[in-house]
């Protein structure tokens, strides 16, 4: 069985159709990138999957913990580095603190984050956040680890920092589905790759497949991003 | 009269205006967040009520407030009450009246975090009551700081108001005095007295948004 399988999902906000006919399995260790044209449903897809949003037909088959990384971080910013990682395995998991702590610390550490224990997320840079929303996200030992855009919202060089550590997570084996515009990173890290156009999965398979495929839509939607 | 037995019964006053202004807050700080709630709320016939009543509060006299609450136990329900309602009256009152203000400015406040601030905690396995009382709230009485210290500094000053209720608070007791010397030498004391309240009031909420200031 599946790690995770979406079976025949369906999503209409309002008249307008987002998720046409949407089904996926997704096994353990596996990254699966999903790339395609803004408006393809991508992110609703993700929202879907970790039940930020509803759904109006087909089913998600999961049992475990996932975790999600927004775009945007949406790091507490009144809590500090630490408790932005600590607080919910602690209050919501009823882990041990010490555990977590330590858990905490290492995680940091693998991050190039240690001396920010103490900082508040308003001053960090960008790079430095993502890497937090991250850590705050593994912390919480999910089976499963969605990704939003992870560097949608940063500077180039800022982006690097933050490809490298899913890329680290990508060779631990860690079970990723990852919604990305960064093409280069989606044919190296992922171990299967979703295109998306218009609420349907128009081609999937392993990079090489659906990179090189010929369907008019996919060689659209890598032409119009330049390659 | 003496300026000193003034100042002695001017102090008095001002101790009831002290007790009518600390219980008002402690009354309409917390009643605001309810009352907020219900402005926010999902169901409809409850959203539409806190709008009305916070209409009804914001669109008449606090003064005519105060006559009504005080008079409601009588015209409504028949009972007649002793005179320490008077100042039980003007608490209600004052209470009623606030949590309205505040119910608005908390509901700009909660308005203004980000939706990804609940998904974050929502996907982090926050119940609702963790999300609203851990994430939501700190950064919102951060935001709410200064409109609430405009609000408390007014009810320092609408302290006053309880005269009509006949209530010995400072500008009661300020305005007898200054009728009984024909002097408004009294009323211009009280009107130091309301300053010097404000500023320790404002040097304290300052105080506090220094606190709030670890972070953007």
């Amino acid at each position: 069985m599946s790690l995770f399988e979406i079976k025949n999902l369906k999503k209409s906000f309002d008249d307008k159709e987002v998720l046409k006919d949407i089904s996926l399995k997704v096994e353990k260790g596996e990254v699966i990138c999903i790339i395609g044209p803004s408006g393809s449903g991508k992110s609703t897809l993700l929202r879907c999957s970790t039940n930020l949003e509803t759904y109006d037909g087909g089913e998600i088959i999961f049992d475990g913990t996932l975790g999600l990384v927004f775009q945007n971080f949406n790091l507490f910013p009144h809590h500090t580095v630490m408790k932005n990682i600590t607080h919910a395995p602690i209050k919501v998991q009823k882990r041990n603190k010490d555990e977590v702590y330590k858990e905490a610390r290492a995680l940091l550490k693998k991050f190039s984050l240690e001396d920010k224990e103490d900082s508040y997320p308003c001053n960090l840079s960008g790079g430095e956040k993502q890497r937090v929303s991250i850590a705050r996200a593994l912390a919480m030992n999910p089976d499963i680890l969605f990704f939003d855009e992870p560097t949608s919202a940063l500077d180039p060089e800022l982006t690097v920092e933050v490809l490298r550590v899913i890329r680290k997570l990508a060779e631990e084996k860690m079970t990723m589905i990852i919604v990305t515009h960064e093409m280069n990173f989606a044919r190296n890290v992922g171990d299967y790759i979703i295109f998306m156009d218009d609420g349907y999965i128009i081609e999937e398979g392993s990079p090489d497949e659906v990179f090189n495929s010929n369907n008019h839509r996919m060689d659209e939607f890598l032409g119009k991003l330049g390659e | 009269m003496m300026l000193e037995s003034m100042l002695i019964q001017l102090c008095k006053g001002m101790l009831t205006s002290i007790e009518i202004f600390v219980f008002t807050l402690l009354l309409s700080l917390p009643l605001g967040l309810v009352i907020a709630w219900g402005r926010m709320s999902n169901i409809k016939p409850i959203r539409l009520l806190m709008k009305v009543y916070i209409s009804i509060m914001r669109g008449t006299p606090l003064m005519l407030q105060l006559i009504v609450v005080f008079f409601a136990p009588y015209y409504i329900f028949g009972i007649s009450t002793s005179s320490q309602f008077r100042i039980i009256a003007v608490i209600m009152a004052f209470s009623i009246n606030y949590a309205a203000y505040f119910a608005e400015i908390y509901r700009g406040g909660i308005e203004s975090i980000p939706k990804g601030q609940y998904e974050a905690a929502q996907i982090l396995g926050y119940s609702k009551f963790e999300t609203f009382f851990i994430i939501i709230l700190p950064q919102v009485i951060k935001i709410v700081l200064p409109s609430i210290t405009n609000e408390i500094i007014t009810l320092v000053k609408d302290t006053s108001l309880s005269f009509v209720l006949a209530i010995p608070e400072m500008f009661t007791v300020a305005k007898q005095i200054a009728a009984a010397q024909a002097s408004i030498t009294a009323l211009l004391v009280a009107g130091v007295f309301y300053y010097i309240f404000n500023m320790i009031v404002a040097l304290l909420m300052e105080a506090i948004e220094e606190e709030l200031d670890y972070y953007d």
